[in-house]
């Protein structure tokens, strides 16, 4: 006689839709250089996609806590000039430096998110948006170290030879990564935790979930995916100036986010590829750009306020 | 000292002025209006326009600033938030909301009006000379005095209306407890709608008055936002007197920097006092903990 198997539980329904779109969107990044071939222009759109998907799953993550995070341009910032800092004038391996790069923007976010991750709702909202402005300005004054206004530029690459598709493969590599990150975190003890501190924090404290350490981790977990992010893009634009992440871009990550639906990992892939994919293809009318940005918003809002995930499934509100 | 106390107050009335419009918003609504710095711009627009291109006076101008902007709540409100608020529990929805707007008026502004710094003839010329101004004394400029009046006018004008009318009660009581409001009878659909009107408005009689002084460009939104952000969380947002004394402390902090440091690094300074200060007091001067 056979022992009895394990029950497992079958996937719910927005977790099975999860796990299909994102294995489908992963699929297809990894065979599309092979099918449409190597065109240097639909690699470094895919490749600015991906990056932009990478930062926002730290919006995502900040969201799954309750917070509003419009300062991940600044940790984008950090991440970027740690990398920049770290490459060219210290001459660390690149292999290396992306990590670290990363790590201190987790720290940075941990440290300061351990004093302002108290304020809640829009006072923390406001805040983030100082927060990406300081941390603009700090780089900008930062004199010699970070080259003020003129950025740090002239980054090495770190693949040899004319073809796009290694540092292509880096740049769905690193997705993959933070896909992975967010994933774990969302569906797992750790996300449920989250979940339940985003309803109510006051509940989920008085049923001995350490509320404060787990806001900073998440938090710093979101900045240290926004470094990843800034990193990448210091290396993938060979530069960093204090204008490269600005409160704008803290604004479009969230817009990627909500885009796609704040209640699927792959909401916040989808949303970025999906409004990056119209950028691009917009930008014959590049006066327009930013308004038809705007316009999309306030369109998204208004009829689909859960997001593109959540198109065809029952509403089911506010549900974590 | 005394010239840049004197510039202090004058930015602090206006900065005032401004951040009431914000909180004024956010006490009746709950919805931090991203767009308040671009509705800024778009008064100091419609006072270019009408007092500096087609040369009609500034006192018709700047009332009309006031009334376009004021129109331009109502639609916002009943097009945009109203549905917003009406169908989302999500918070975060009325605050994308209120971004989408402010990139819609600010790219609307960039489409219509272009990139470029604009001024306008000043109101009134000549200037007070308290002193000796080479041995610590001040110069005031007409034009400045005659904008901190104004807000400040505006300012006890506001004030008075909400304190004394019934429709000004009425916001009270909707800002206070919306629920009890209409048990009262407050319509308080009606007086939502005054208050992102009279918001909007406070927004576009500021932008009518500084363009007087600095000038405007369709760029300037995003800047004036942060700074009444910055103001409304030091107050205590919703509040009115924190609104006040907001802006008007960010206005002496904003000048004494400038006159030692130069301007990048003072607000710098001013951004991180302000982080350092929300830490210690997470509601700001006279705030509720609103969460």
């Amino acid at each position: 006689m056979q022992p009895p198997q394990p029950h497992r539980p079958a996937m719910p329904a927005p977790q099975r839709r999860d796990a299909v779109v994102v294995t489908v969107f992963m699929a297809a990044l990894l065979v599309l250089p092979l099918v449409l071939g190597p065109s240097r222009y639909m690699l470094s759109v895919l490749m600015n996609c991906a990056g932009l998907s990478l930062v926002a799953f730290g919006v995502w993550i900040t969201f799954s806590i309750g917070r509003i995070n419009i300062c991940q341009a600044g940790f984008a910032l950090i991440g970027g000039y740690a990398m920049a800092i770290l490459l060219s004038r210290w001459g660390v391996n690149f292999w290396l430096a992306l990590p670290l790069a990363a790590l201190v923007a987790g720290i940075a976010g941990g440290l300061i998110g351990a004093f302002i991750l108290k304020l809640k709702g829009i006072y923390f909202a406001m805040l983030t948006i100082c927060l990406t402005e300081a941390i603009r300005l700090a780089f900008l004054n930062g004199g010699d170290f970070t080259q003020g206004s003129h950025g740090i530029t002239g980054l090495p690459q770190p693949f040899a030879g004319d073809s796009a598709l290694p540092m292509y493969y880096l740049a769905v590599g690193l997705l993959a990564l933070g896909l992975l990150v967010t994933w774990r975190v969302h569906y797992s003890r750790l996300g449920r935790i989250f979940r339940a501190m985003r309803l109510n924090e006051d509940l989920a404290e008085s049923f001995g979930t350490h509320v404060w350490r787990y806001r900073v981790l998440a938090f710093s977990i979101a900045c240290g995916l926004g470094g990843l992010g800034g990193a990448y893009f210091a290396v993938f634009t060979q530069s960093v100036y204090p204008q490269s992440f600005t409160v704008e871009h803290s604004i479009y990550y969230m817009l990627f986010c909500f885009l796609g639906g704040l209640e699927f990992v792959s909401g916040a892939l989808l949303g970025a590829f999906a409004l990056t994919i119209l950028f691009e293809l917009l930008s014959q009318f590049q006066q327009f750009q930013t308004l038809i940005y705007g316009v999309l918003m306030i369109v998204v809002i208004l009829l689909l306020p859960n997001g593109l995930m959540s198109i065809g499934m029952r509403n089911e509100g506010n549900k974590p | 000292m005394l010239q840049v106390l004197l510039n202090g107050a004058v930015l602090g009335a206006v900065y005032a002025l401004i951040a009431l419009g914000l909180t004024m918003v956010f006490s009746i609504m709950r919805v931090v209006n991203f767009a308040h710095g671009q509705m800024y711009m778009l008064g100091a627009f419609v006072v270019y326009y009408i007092y500096g291109q087609f040369g009609w006076s500034f006192w018709v101008a700047l009332p009309a600033a006031a009334l376009v902007l004021a129109l331009v709540g109502v639609l916002f409100n009943r097009f945009f938030f109203q549905p917003v608020l009406a169908t989302s529990a999500r918070e975060e929805n009325s605050m994308l909301m209120a971004v989408g707007t402010a990139l819609l008026l600010e790219n609307l502004a960039l489409t219509l009006f272009g990139e470029k710094q604009r001024g306008v003839p000043s109101v009134v010329d000549g200037a007070f000379i308290l002193g000796d101004v080479a041995e610590g004394g001040a110069v005031l400029p007409y034009p400045n005095a005659l904008v901190a009046l104004l807000a400040v006018l505006a300012i006890v004008a506001l004030l008075l209306f909400v304190q004394y009318t019934r429709p000004g009660r009425a916001l009270r009581a909707v800002a206070q407890d919306k629920e009890a409001a209409r048990l009262q009878g407050v319509d308080v659909k009606a007086t939502t709608t005054l208050g992102f009107a009279i918001g909007a408005a406070l927004a576009g009689v500021a932008g009518g008055l500084l363009v007087t002084v600095y000038g405007v460009n369709s760029g300037v939104g995003t800047n004036i936002s942060t700074k009444a952000f910055i103001m409304v969380m030091v107050g205590g947002a919703g509040v009115t007197s924190g609104a006040i004394v907001g802006g008007v402390l960010l206005g002496f902090a904003e000048a004494i920097g400038y006159d030692l440091l130069p301007g990048s690094v003072t607000y710098l300074l001013i951004f991180v006092a302000m982080i350092v200060f929300l830490v210690f007091k997470p509601n700001g001067l006279f705030g509720k903990p609103w969460g």
